[in-house]
């Protein structure tokens, strides 16, 4: 008989352990899964996790990484902040949207003047976008107790909805024949967000990710906001005596975790993707969900958890037009990191016992 | 430092692939495929990978070819598409609209590898468009829904509100009014090319507004679904056959016929003959085909459906032939005169009879 003894502290062993062998059993279940669909498991899994570092075209995929992992790093810090406070964001990637739109929008709008001030103001704009698209589930939460993981959620469609609207109207380029979407904005210098090496993949949304990480982490071994943050996540009533004003705490949380979203959007908008389209957003809002826990929501963490994931997305690309994967056997490998992990979690929390007795 | 001599390293591998490409791919010619949708979507991917397929028996050993699916379009494309190029495709077929500045950014890196984008406009040296005068199928099924309908209301489930789909309402209504003149069209938009939920549900809400011939833009098969649990509604397969909901509710389908276009395209890049190109086939090139016509029809109806599409095929109907309104009553087409491929390509307004705006 199994009997699981909740430990009195979390393991800290266990909690480094947790997501490194949650990414090892996603690898081994991944393969049989592979395996079962008629592919050589090791190559598969070589492809996926190895090639993008590694193979001869790895000049090539090592600036995707970046590319693809800076929007989930930047995404995935803010969100940190909220759930270790047990306040819970599920709609970044609305927040992401309406950064992405207002910071488009304000570029949009100077459209065909050339000045510096102009993407600054764009960041501000997406920044702001997003941090205010977070607040309104945050202030419902304050105001009338409402449930901010519904509201935030269901917000994410009433975004893809304008951001729909957008794409069909106001911002539609006047010169792509009636066609939905916006100027390039990467063809435009002054919004631009181009690589700032080239062949780098290296654009303002990366340096903003690492800089958003090691400001979270100052923030939260240094700062007084860190350690209410970590307080009111691991003994409310203990923050409650401590002074932290739970409503503050809500607000905060959310309209950061909704600004570093904007700006991802932001970033997204004005470099990779380069206009809006009405299927901009690709679910980096919801991936980053995973990061953040896949990193142990520590900003290093996520750091290595972004490069994981977007990791298996390049990774999954090749494998797909390389060895014929089919698309949803990659999500799948993707959901399983998630799922492994919690599973594995239960480690970190309880000890495993095997006893004789059977318990009641 | 480390990270410089990655970087240098990185460019000069750059230029030694890109070199290297053409006389590595010279025994084999490598055919890439980027699908929207997953390539069991029933519908518009389905029958694009029916033509890879052909491509396959079609030439046999000679040819290689290579599919990447459910491609967001964004980044997402620019990625697959190069590492397509990188991995020695000769030949590569992006096959949706959103994949255009995708295209035709990766094709000025690749000179030396042929692009060919489905739907779009923009066209390089090495990009070809290509696209099929669905239209022509929508004036088919538009008479077939005109005489069938008993509550003179018919519905559409739009996907986005781009010309192509606004065509296809256009020539559909037309059609019907001339064998119904109380025809009424009511259309919802779906927002989305392949979401089997949002599409039954779509499909529901025209059905519970009295439509009974359902026409669909989107490619999954959940509102033939709908409308079978309904009864007594009739739809028609779209992008495929859909003949497993055959005889009732669908009556007929538009089928996309890719495998002609793409076995002579590489062809074409096999001989050496490749030149970027416009076409846009119809009925009579066999690249729209019209599904069977099922016995739920009345036999004079369906006579008259195939003598219809008969003269379609053999360019003696046009569908867009004046006299035609447009919505507001100006005239658009004088008697007997018939639509220019221009105004087709960009239409964004509907004909006279057509109740509601399009979504701006």
């Amino acid at each position: 008989m199994i009997v699981l003894d909740k430990r009195p502290q979390p393991s800290r062993m266990w909690s480094y352990a947790a997501p490194v062998l949650a990414v090892v059993l996603t690898m081994v279940v991944g393969g049989i899964l592979f395996a079962a669909l008629g592919k050589n498991p090791v190559e598969v899994i070589r492809t996926i996790f190895l090639d993008p570092l590694f193979s001869k075209n790895a000049w090539f995929y090592r600036p995707q990484l970046l590319i693809k992992g800076a929007p989930l790093v930047l995404i995935a810090v803010g969100l940190s902040f909220g759930f270790r406070a047990g306040i819970w964001n599920i709609g970044a990637e609305g927040q992401y949207i309406m950064g992405a739109l207002c910071g488009a929008a304000v570029g949009l709008a100077f459209y065909p003047m050339e000045s510096w001030l102009i993407f600054p103001l764009m960041i501000m704009a997406g920044a702001i976008g997003g941090a205010l698209w977070g607040l309104i589930p945050g202030l419902l939460k304050v105001r009338f107790g409402t449930n901010e993981i519904l509201v935030s959620l269901m917000l994410v469609y009433v975004a893809e909805s304008l951001l729909a609207a957008m794409a069909l109207g106001p911002l539609k380029n006047p010169e792509g024949m009636g066609f939905p979407g916006s100027r390039n904005l990467s063809q435009y210098p002054s919004a631009a967000n181009l690589e700032l090496i080239s062949g780098s993949g290296m654009h303002w949304g990366v340096v903003a990710a690492l800089i958003a990480v090691i400001f979270a982490y100052v923030l939260l071994a240094r700062h007084m906001f860190g350690f209410q943050v970590r307080l009111a996540g691991q003994a409310p009533r203990a923050a409650r005596f401590a002074g932290v004003n739970p409503a503050r705490m809500i607000l905060i949380c959310m309209g950061l975790s909704g600004a570093l979203a904007g700006l991802a959007g932001m970033f997204e908008v004005s470099g990779p993707a380069g206009q809006v389209t009405i299927d901009f957003n690709v679910g980096y809002g919801f991936t980053a969900i995973i990061v953040a826990f896949l990193g142990r929501l520590h900003p290093v963490g996520i750091l290595l958890a972004g490069a994981v994931m977007a990791l298996t997305y390049i990774g999954g690309g090749i494998a797909q037009s390389n060895l014929g994967l089919p698309a949803a056997a990659i999500s799948l490998l993707q959901g399983m990191l998630l799922f492994f992990l919690l599973a594995v979690d239960v480690l970190t929390n309880y000890r495993v016992r095997f006893s004789n007795r059977v318990a009641a | 430092m480390k990270r410089r001599t990655l970087l240098a390293s990185g460019v000069a591998a750059a230029t030694l692939a890109m070199a290297g490409l053409p006389a590595l791919a010279q025994d084999k010619t490598k055919v890439g495929f980027v699908y929207v949708g997953p390539v069991g979507d029933g519908g518009w991917t389905y029958e694009h990978d029916k033509g890879r397929q052909a491509v396959e028996a079609e030439f046999g050993d000679a040819v290689e070819t290579v599919f990447v699916e459910s491609v967001p379009e964004g980044p997402d494309a620019v990625r697959v598409m190069q590492q397509m190029a990188l991995d020695g495709a000769d030949l590569i077929f992006t096959t949706s609209f959103g994949y255009m500045d995708q295209t035709l950014e990766v094709a000025a890196k690749f000179p030396d590898v042929k692009f060919e984008h489905a739907t779009g406009f923009k066209t390089a040296d090495n990009v070809g468009i290509y696209s099929a005068r669905f239209y022509e199928g929508r004036a088919v099924q538009g008479h077939i829904a005109g005489n069938l309908t008993k509550s003179n209301i018919i519905g559409y489930i739009g996907s986005f509100p781009i010309p192509e789909v606004v065509r296809g309402i256009n020539a559909a209504y037309l059609a019907a009014k001339a064998v119904n003149p109380d025809v009424e069209f009511k259309i919802v938009w779906a927002y989305t090319w392949f979401d089997p939920a949002k599409e039954a549900e779509a499909a529901n809400v025209l059905i519970e507004q009295g439509a009974d011939v359902v026409l669909q833009h989107t490619d999954s098969t959940a509102p033939q679904a709908a409308a079978q649990a309904a009864g007594n509604v009739y739809t028609f397969g779209q992008a495929s056959d859909m003949a497993e909901y055959g005889p009732m509710p669908r009556v007929s389908s538009i089928i996309d016929n890719w495998a002609p276009y793409y076995i002579a395209r590489t062809k074409a890049v096999m001989d050496g003959t490749w030149e970027s190109d416009s076409t846009w086939d119809g009925i009579g090139a066999g690249m729209v085909g019209i599904g069977e016509i099922t016995d739920a029809v009345p036999a004079d109806v369906k006579a008259s459906a195939e003598a219809l599409r008969d003269a379609i095929a053999a360019g003696e109907i046009h569908p867009f032939t004046g006299p035609v309104n447009k919505q507001d009553g100006s005239v658009w087409l004088a008697d007997g005169e018939t639509a220019d491929d221009g105004t087709l390509l960009g239409m964004n307004f509907y004909v006279e009879g057509i109740e509601g705006d399009i979504p701006q």
